[in-house]
């Protein structure tokens, strides 16, 4: 309890003398100049974007994938090869995310040629997303009462109609609760970012260039030793980072308040 | 109503088995009826898709091989044993011990004292908290989980690692610094503080699976504990830790796995450079981590130099596999055992 209190204190207190409007907002990109310089100059517009980008990017890519393998689990996923597949599930989610760095680092910048890009970063995060979407639609759907499966099968539909247009409707809160919650920890992965994103200090400028994130840029403001307002705007940077994923986790959980205990405990 | 579906954490609704018998029974008849009907396209669809995860596995064992396999060629198992890292072109030579020894060094730590403060809060939050408090310390904790890694590390670098030192490594270095364990300076950038901050990062994991596990011990075994007149204690030590006990072990391994692969804080605070001079002889030294060092120089790498980060990357990958792996088994085995006991 004291580390969680000691951090959100430390973060305030020296993120709120970072914080300005010049900092925030539209205002002029992050520029680094060379170590040994004046104090940094700029903000942290550029990371804020991308990190938004790079969510956006990620929740369009693994949200689909998620939900599927979430349905597959749920509806078939009742033999041995399911199984695996949900075990092998939990494995994957769990995993180091620099391994995963290097994964995507090696079939996309290098061996498709895609570069360091938002789409590489994207497309890490979302191997990073999916076990956990996959996992929470699973429990999602298994919430949906037997009434509702069986009234939709009294209807005689198709049973993959069914589980599209009823179940998945049922259980459409605890999905969305499920992914956004994810969307809300994957934006603070910094590690994967690291291989796949390159390093930018200008705004979004295209899916195939590179882009600025913030919790890559908070690590890159660590290591500016020798420059100082560095670490000022790394506090900055940091609080605005935590009040993006707190309060994401917390207007999530606070909306599905004592629903979906088994979906939230999944994250 | 059939069996309800045991589901690992409790859900506040009617859970639903997937398909009934009849459901079977209806599905072949009109597979009969139709042959390949949208059906079954939508069953292969599904399954292609959640077998995606299994891919996923395999194609990164399989990059990483292939990634490694120049360096294997050249040091052969020496890789994993030597301990120079010297990158400069002819005469380029890598060893991986210091960083094997790093993470489990620095994992280590994580879970000796991550482990006594989440079995204490587990203990608390399942047996002694009354139950109003119970959810929303659950909740602080989970949001203790929710801040981002980087953000550990910043702090860590910027504020904790400053306590570390004024309370930990001076009193440490300066009464037991005869101890080779603890030599060094105490600057407070250096494997204690990696460690200590990795196991502030685990608590959460190791303390909800414990609380769910014991939370799941049965109230006989408490009560059969109370009747030979146990205390309190000892109806908590006999009653439900030994119980629970693998799901327990479990929890720990599952907060290793999240140690071992934990790459951000650590970077951040664990402050050595890469090179014979960095095995971990001391808990006050500078240490390097496979991942914090496949993460600082992974940017610039080329050629034998890469190849040498991939197979850091396959020691961690296959790490992290097997301690993951073991993990997931302990605790579904204790779920299994207990009956599947739904709440």
């Amino acid at each position: 309890m004291i580390p969680l209190a000691s951090i959100l204190f430390e973060v305030v207190r020296n993120g709120a003398t970072a914080l300005s409007v010049q900092f925030l907002t539209g205002t002029p990109a992050l520029v680094t100049l060379p170590t040994g310089n004046a104090a940094l100059a700029g903000g942290i517009a550029v990371s804020i974007e991308g990190t938004l980008v790079l969510m956006g990017l990620t929740a369009v890519i693994a949200v689909p994938i998620g939900l599927l393998a979430g349905v597959y689990l749920a509806e078939f996923g009742d033999n041995r090869f399911g199984r695996s597949i949900r075990f092998l599930n939990d494995v994957l989610s769990e995993f180091p995310s620099i391994v995963i760095g290097i994964l995507v680092y090696s079939i996309l910048v290098v061996g498709l040629r895609v570069g360091f890009s938002a789409f590489a970063g994207g497309v890490a995060l979302s191997i990073i997303m999916l076990p956990i979407v996959t996992r929470t639609t699973e429990e999602s759907i298994k919430l949906v009462p037997r009434s509702v499966r069986d009234a939709a099968m009294a209807l005689g539909i198709r049973k993959w109609r069914a589980t599209i247009s009823v179940v998945l409707s049922t259980a459409r809160s605890g999905v969305v609760t499920g992914a956004l919650l994810s969307i809300a920890r994957i934006s603070g992965e910094s590690a994967p970012l690291l291989l796949t994103i390159g390093t930018s200090s200008y705004f979004f400028s295209g899916l195939n260039q590179q882009v600025d994130a913030l919790p890559v840029r908070i690590f890159l403001l660590s290591s500016e030793n020798y420059v100082s307002g560095a670490q000022q705007q790394g506090w900055g940077a940091a609080l605005i980072l935590i009040v993006l994923v707190l309060c994401l986790n917390l207007a999530v959980r606070i909306a599905t308040r004592g629903k979906y205990g088994a979906v939230r405990s999944r994250i | 109503m059939g069996i309800p579906r045991f589901s690992i954490l409790a859900t506040t609704e009617e859970a639903a088995p997937a398909k009934r018998a009849e459901d079977k029974v209806s599905d072949t008849f009109f597979q009969k009826l139709k042959g390949f009907s949208s059906d079954d396209l939508f069953e292969f669809l599904a399954t292609s898709i959640g077998s995606l995860v299994l891919v996923i596995l395999i194609v990164t064992s399989v990059v990483l091989t292939r990634g490694s396999l120049a360096v294997f060629g050249k040091f052969g198992f020496g890789f994993l044993t030597g301990t120079d890292w010297n990158t400069s072109l002819g005469s380029e030579s890598y060893g991986a011990l210091p960083y094997i020894l790093g993470t489990l060094v620095t994992a280590g730590i994580a879970i000796s004292v991550g482990i006594l403060i989440s079995l204490g809060i587990a203990i608390f939050l399942s047996e002694m908290a009354p139950s109003f408090l119970r959810s929303p310390l659950s909740q602080v904790i989970e949001l203790l989980a929710a801040v981002p890694s980087v953000i550990y590390g910043f702090w860590g670098l910027f504020v904790f690692r400053f306590w570390v030192r004024d309370y930990l490594e001076t009193p440490l270095s300066t009464y037991l610094g005869w101890i080779p364990v603890f030599h060094g300076t105490a600057t407070g950038y250096d494997i204690l503080t990696a460690g200590l901050v990795l196991s502030i990062m685990i608590i959460p994991t190791v303390s909800s699976v414990s609380k769910e596990t014991m939370m799941a011990v049965p109230s006989s075994q408490r009560e059969a504990a109370y009747s030979i007149g146990a205390t309190r204690w000892e109806v908590v030590k006999l009653g439900v830790l030994r119980y629970g006990r693998s799901g327990i072990f479990g929890a720990a391994i599952l907060g290793l796995g999240r140690a071992v692969g934990e790459t951000m804080a650590v970077t951040m605070v664990i402050g050595g450079t890469p090179g014979p001079y960095v095995l971990p002889t001391s808990l006050l030294k500078g240490g390097v981590t496979l991942s914090s060092l496949i993460a600082t120089e992974f940017g610039d790498a080329t050629g034998l130099h890469l190849s040498a980060l991939f197979g850091l990357g396959i020691v961690l990958f296959l790490f992290a596999l097997v301690i993951n792996i073991f993990a997931r088994l302990m605790v579904w085995r204790v779920f299994k055992v207990t009956g599947g006991i739904v709440e």
